[in-house]
């Protein structure tokens, strides 16, 4: 009896979707919030280091002095914690998964200064 | 007088998910002593918590382990807000509770897919890694990981669940509960699992608690002690907890107790779900743990029972962060029953204990 529920089942499978997809001709939708990358509005940033300090695996780097932003996205775990404690509330999280990259780098951003535009 | 001979089972083989050494002393073919080693995937992490504060210890405790990731750091929130006297809001404790049953929901579905491969029953395997997936695809969805959900802080919960997305866990948890008493039907009453988990490694309950077994091994000897039982945080607002418990003490009880927590955990994601008030999610937490303060916690994750331990010294950074973790506390059991069981039998035997090597070593 019992085999034939197992039997039951698997026979279904035959007449069902299947579960998986074929990945990479085609993506599962990415849901709202999914840990994909760490974005930054440069306009809104102030450079205070907030970010880099709350960090739990330092790969954040706030120059001040050179008014650049960097992440090493290698190191980031996508936890968050930089999101949340940012006071400006100019990084957030893009679904977007990043590609796989052959050499390790960092991305910079130059954040500009708003006084010299004025 | 059979001569004795030594093989060597593991750190790798097909039925170890995790890297575990033992030696078995075998005579003919029974077992007669079984010398475990471990230490293969020990990283220091416990010692990471004099560099990284304590709010960022959270990301480390939760890759203490991928099955129990989300146990950890509840476990871990839940020590350090006892050592600081935070007080959680209601709706906070209520959603860590239903990430935590979904979890116990996917580290039982992923064992009950591993234990039918270790006995060659394949499209069972499928069928419950199947569901497991549904169950990956909640996380997915409510906190934007799959295995590492980083959604518990000291203080609270850092993502809520709104009640569209509630209603979504409820229909897709619906949806897994009818495959799954088919799949449980199977695992119960097929004679071709039967034939290899009736009767096959028995431990009494008297050895259980000599030996200070926990979590479903130890239920599976009658021992009823389970940490949800004594409603810490929101497991006091359920109606009723029993732990659920079977008398046979073999690999055949571990399978069944493991098989009815799945829909004990689903029922207990069903009450919270309808119960869970509204509110905050998470206090702010300032200022730092005092020095020489000490907490102690305990938290009932898939495996069984894990004991956490905290001291502050005034600072950020804490003194000292322990784990017991439940495969430690089950290592002696397993080990007594591998002594005088069949060579064939051990990884299913070690299997049904369901040990998990990264927990216990960190
Ligand atoms: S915390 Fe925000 S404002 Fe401050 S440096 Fe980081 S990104 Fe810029
Ligand atoms: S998401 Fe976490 S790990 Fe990544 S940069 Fe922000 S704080 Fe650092």
């Amino acid at each position: 009896m019992s085999e034939f529920g197992l039997g039951r089942m698997t026979f279904g499978s035959i007449f069902k979707k299947p579960e998986t997809v074929l990945y990479p001709f085609e993506k599962k939708p990415a849901p709202a919030g999914l840990k994909g990358h760490i974005v930054i509005d440069v306009n809104q940033c102030i450079l205070c280091g907030i970010c880099q300090r709350t960090c739990p695996c330092d790969a954040i780097t706030v120059d001040k002095p050179n008014r650049s932003w960097e992440i090493n996205r290698f190191q980031c775990v996508q936890c968050g914690s930089c999101i949340r404690a940012c006071p400006k509330k100019c990084l957030s999280m893009d679904p977007a998964y990043t590609s796989p990259a052959p050499h390790m780098h960092t991305d910079s951003f130059s954040v500009p200064d708003p006084k010299k535009e004025a | 007088m059979s001569k004795a001979t030594i093989i060597p089972f593991g750190p790798q083989h097909p039925v170890l998910p995790e890297p575990l050494h033992l030696d078995l002393v075998v005579e003919d073919e029974t077992v007669v002593e079984a010398i475990p080693q471990i230490g293969f995937v020990h990283r220091g992490l416990e010692k990471l918590v004099e560099t990284r504060d304590y709010n960022q210890f959270i990301y480390v405790a939760e890759r203490i382990c991928g099955i129990c990731a989300f146990g950890h750091s509840l476990g871990y929130a839940e020590t350090v807000e006892a050592l600081m006297g935070v007080e959680v809001p209601k709706r906070a404790e209520y959603l860590r509770v239903i990430w935590h049953e979904i979890s116990r929901i996917h580290s039982h579905l992923l064992w009950l897919g591993l234990a039918a491969d270790a006995f060659g029953f394949e499209s069972l395997f499928m069928h419950c890694w199947r569901l497991r997936e549904r169950v990956l695809d909640i996380f997915e969805k409510t906190t934007g990981g799959r295995v590492i959900l980083s959604v518990v802080s000291v203080g609270g919960v850092n993502r809520d669940i709104d009640s569209t997305q509630m209603d979504e866990i409820l229909h897709i948890l619906d949806g897994i509960e009818d495959d799954y008493r088919q799949i449980m039907q199977v695992m119960l009453t097929d004679a071709s699992v039967k034939n290899r988990t009736v009767g096959v490694g028995h431990i009494s309950y008297e050895d259980a608690v000599s030996l200070c077994m926990v979590g479903p091994f130890a239920r599976a000897s009658n021992v009823a002690y389970d940490v949800r039982m004594f409603g810490h945080g929101g497991y006091g607002e359920l109606s009723d907890f029993r732990p659920l418990c079977a008398t046979e003490g073999d690999c055949y009880a571990r399978v069944k107790v493991r098989c009815e927590e799945v829909l004990q955990s689903i029922a207990i994601v069903k009450e919270m779900a309808a119960k869970i008030p509204a509110g905050d999610i998470a206090v702010p937490v300032k200022g730092s743990p005092a020095a020489g303060a000490e907490s102690a916690n305990i938290l009932e994750q898939p495996r069984g029972e894990c004991y956490y331990y905290a001291r502050g010294n005034g600072t950020k950074y804490l003194d000292r962060m322990r784990m017991r973790t439940p495969t430690s506390q089950n290592l002696a059991g397993m080990v007594s029953v591998l002594e005088g069981c069949d060579l064939a039998d051990v990884n299913m035997i070690i299997l049904t204990i369901d040990p998990c090597i990264s927990c216990t070593e960190r």
